[in-house]
């Protein structure tokens, strides 16, 4: 059976059970990933099928589990770790960004750091703080690592595929409230290559470009928005460190409008990156300024406030509304 | 490696023993027995009856532990060592002196744009550097160079980073030593990983982490023994307790002696007289073996002094006194293996005089490559960035050609 509908962490669970399957150099490590699964089940049965020597339940230690991996690496292994919330990845982030991303440039290309840090981000689940953050832009900024988000089930399968076969580092940020959507994933289709954005709806008034949690929401406003005769573009990053701009730019020459939408603060967020450079390479096109719709420069407020906070139907209508106004 | 400790034979399991005897005082009846100091300096150490393993007096007198004491078991392992290992590990500490001497000259000379001496350090890295099997790797803070020697590394390789001219300089896995670590304490996880992966790959070698006694302060550490602990993994973490972290005495460090730390993480530490070469080798030796044996990590706690500064950017003058220094000096780690040496009739004339010709023309050679190690080409500011590739770093290189090729262009060439 080639193509089956499963859920996104489903899918992040069977794509990782085929990389242990096919590699033994493959590892999974983590808090709470062997019996338990994982909080949110992704490595679900995982060590009872591989064991625990391939599915590694680690100390509560987030440093630790980074800066281990990154002994195996050298070693020759592929382990693939856990953050178990983005808010929790900070204890790791002097190994992710001071050794992880620096290892293979300083060792003048002898060392590679085949690493995939998964980490579940973003908010919409009604978690206590520090389990709601979007931090894609503090891993992007950092040269020497790449960061992707699926935002379905059959991008998270492939793109973790490749993710695992990477020799670089890949930050993989899982959206946790999109992890029980279904989608069908077809597990003989031969993927695109792991850092181009797709557009996912095609259109001819506006292009919105979102990536992981926002795609859904933005498909959802481009509905929205069809019935009141708009015709919106989506389009679906995918990768955030590289960025395809060559899909964004060829969306924006069409459209003559972008918005771009995330959940992570829009201050020098990865919106703001995209807006800069599509702005550069878009000049003439563009019939209004690029506009971002994201969180405030705020903390990750308490549950009864996120819907507040998260960029929502309305907002990024809203958002349309001011570019179409130009 | 002027010695290989392959072939050693597997020793008794020294484990549990040596975890219930390492802090506790030894049995110090009679002259042949190992010498125990008291040390008085720190809050660090006092109010424990610290000790530490010693097996050559500052005068160069051999010390051999009682057949009962607990530090028997260390001295065994270098019971039978023989004389031309010992004149191995003088001229590697020389040897290792002299280069250390010329780097720093270098750096006054404007040839380096920084250096961190190892001077006072030569028995602690060259004593546990040849403690090392070929097949074992070493993950080293950033003055290691003692250690790097030990491994094989060309010492002139060491510079570049110290240079400018890359952040490396050595292929990790051509001498199994990696990259030095400039971030405190990173690289014990990294050495706790890699010795993970050699419990995994069924391998028999063992992986010997370097860190200061600053670098006891920071969270990896403690990370990383506790990881070592939980996995049984095969690493031996070598603390040079070399007194001061820049300026920061053993006493804004730590309020307990640092080799006492292990056995809250379940594995034995130990500590040896950093300044004493044969001693160093000795607790190595015994602790990569049990390591090797599949007996777990050790921590080796080597009582040292840093005799300059922390770096050539640094004053030691302004936090620390002339005396305390002048105290260390007459604990030298060179002078007194060459009082043993001479008094055991182990070197003549002949051998220290063709030692100081090598050393010579080591600091010649040292000099010369310097200064003929050219600039990084521009672009290697691309190069290596990613495995893969990246879509940004090319652009970025692109456009960076097209603006140095302005210049050309502007000069009508």
């Amino acid at each position: 059976m080639a193509a089956e509908k499963m859920a996104l962490a489903k899918a992040i669970n069977e794509s990782l059970r085929r990389a242990l399957d096919s590699d033994p150099k493959v590892l999974i490590m983590g808090e709470d990933v062997g019996k338990l699964g994982g909080v949110f089940r992704v490595t679900d049965g995982l060590q009872k099928d591989f064991g625990e020597d391939r599915v590694i339940d680690t100390p509560l230690a987030e440093s630790g589990i980074v800066g281990t991996a990154i002994g195996l690496a050298l070693r020759g292994y592929r382990p693939v770790v856990e953050i178990q919330f983005d808010g929790f990845v900070f204890p790791a982030y002097d190994q992710i960004v001071t050794q992880l991303a620096k290892m293979h440039a300083r060792s003048l290309g002898k060392v590679k750091m085949p690493i995939v840090i998964r980490i579940p981000y973003g908010g919409g689940i009604g978690a206590v703080e520090h389990h709601s953050e979007s931090p894609e832009a503090l891993f992007a900024h950092v040269a020497g690592l790449k960061v992707v988000s699926p935002s379905n089930s059959a991008d998270a399968y492939w793109m973790m595929q490749q993710a695992i076969q990477s020799d670089d580092p890949v930050i993989y940020f899982e959206p946790k409230r999109r992890y029980w959507d279904k989608a069908e994933v077809n597990r003989e289709a031969i993927p695109g290559p792991l850092h181009t954005a797709r557009v996912v709806r095609e259109g001819g008034d506006l292009t919105l470009a979102a990536y992981g949690p926002m795609v859904k929401l933005c498909q959802e406003v481009a509905d929205a928005a069809a019935e009141e005769g708009r015709s919106l573009e989506v389009v679906d990053l995918r990768s955030i460190s590289p960025v395809d701009f060559d899909t964004i730019q060829a969306s924006v020459e069409k459209t003559r409008r972008l918005v771009v939408v995330h959940e992570a603060p829009v201050f020098l967020g990865s919106g703001a990156e995209i807006a800069a450079r599509i702005t550069e390479r878009c000049f003439y096109h563009l019939e209004a300024p690029v506009l971002r719709v994201g969180g405030y420069h705020a903390p990750y407020p308490p549950a009864r406030l996120e819907e507040e906070y998260l960029p929502d139907l309305d907002r990024v209508l809203d958002a349309v509304d001011r570019s179409l106004a130009y | 490696m002027t010695e290989s400790t392959a072939a050693r034979k597997p020793r008794r399991s020294a484990g549990s023993k040596a975890a219930g005897t390492t802090g506790t005082k030894a049995e110090t009846t009679g002259k042949r027995t190992a010498r125990t100091t008291r040390t008085t300096r720190t809050a660090a150490q006092k109010g424990s009856e610290t000790e530490l393993v010693q097996l050559l007096t500052p005068e160069g007198e051999r010390v051999e532990p009682a057949k009962n004491s607990p530090y028997a078991e260390y001295a065994s392992f270098v019971a039978d060592i023989t004389p031309d290992e010992l004149r191995g590990l003088y001229r590697d500490m020389v040897l290792t002196r002299r280069f250390d001497a010329e780097a720093t000259a270098l750096q006054r000379q404007g040839e380096l744009g920084l250096w961190a001496s190892l001077l006072g350090q030569e028995a602690a890295q060259i004593g546990s550097g040849r403690a090392t099997r070929e097949d074992d790797y070493v993950f080293p803070t950033y003055r290691e160079h003692g250690v790097a020697w030990c491994r094989g590394v060309d010492p002139t390789n060491l510079l570049g980073m110290f240079r400018g001219v890359n952040n490396g300089g050595w292929d990790p896995n051509g001498n199994n030593f990696h990259l030095y670590t400039i971030v405190i304490g990173s690289q014990a996880l990294h050495a706790t990983g890699y010795a993970m992966g050699i419990t995994k790959d069924g391998a028999d070698s063992a992986v010997i982490a370097y860190f200061g006694d600053g670098a006891s302060s920071q969270g990896d550490v403690s990370e990383a023994f506790n990881f070592a602990a939980v996995y049984n993994a095969p690493v031996v973490f070598f603390c040079q307790n070399n007194q001061w972290a820049i300026s920061e005495s053993n006493e804004k460090q730590t309020r307990v002696p640092l080799y006492q730390r292990a056995q809250g993480f379940g594995f034995p530490g130990v500590r040896v007289d950093g300044n004493d070469a044969l001693a160093c080798l000795a607790v190595t030796r015994w602790a990569l073996e049990r390591a090797r044996r599949g007996e777990g990590p050790a921590l080796i706690e080597a009582y040292t002094y840093r005799m300059g500064a922390h770096t050539t950017s640094d004053d030691p003058s302004r936090y620390r006194h002339d005396d305390e220094r002048a105290a260390w000096e007459a604990k030298d780690p060179i002078l007194r293996l060459r009082r043993f040496l001479e008094a055991a009739n182990h070197a003549d004339e002949g051998f220290f005089g063709e030692l100081e010709a090598e050393s010579e023309a080591l600091g010649k050679r040292v000099r010369e490559v310097v200064r003929a190690m050219p600039d990084p080409d521009r672009f290697a500011i691309f190069e290596n960035v990613y495995a893969d590739g990246h879509a940004l770093v090319d652009e970025e290189r692109a456009q960076f050609a097209a603006y140095q090729a302005s210049f050309a262009e502007a000069e009508g060439v």
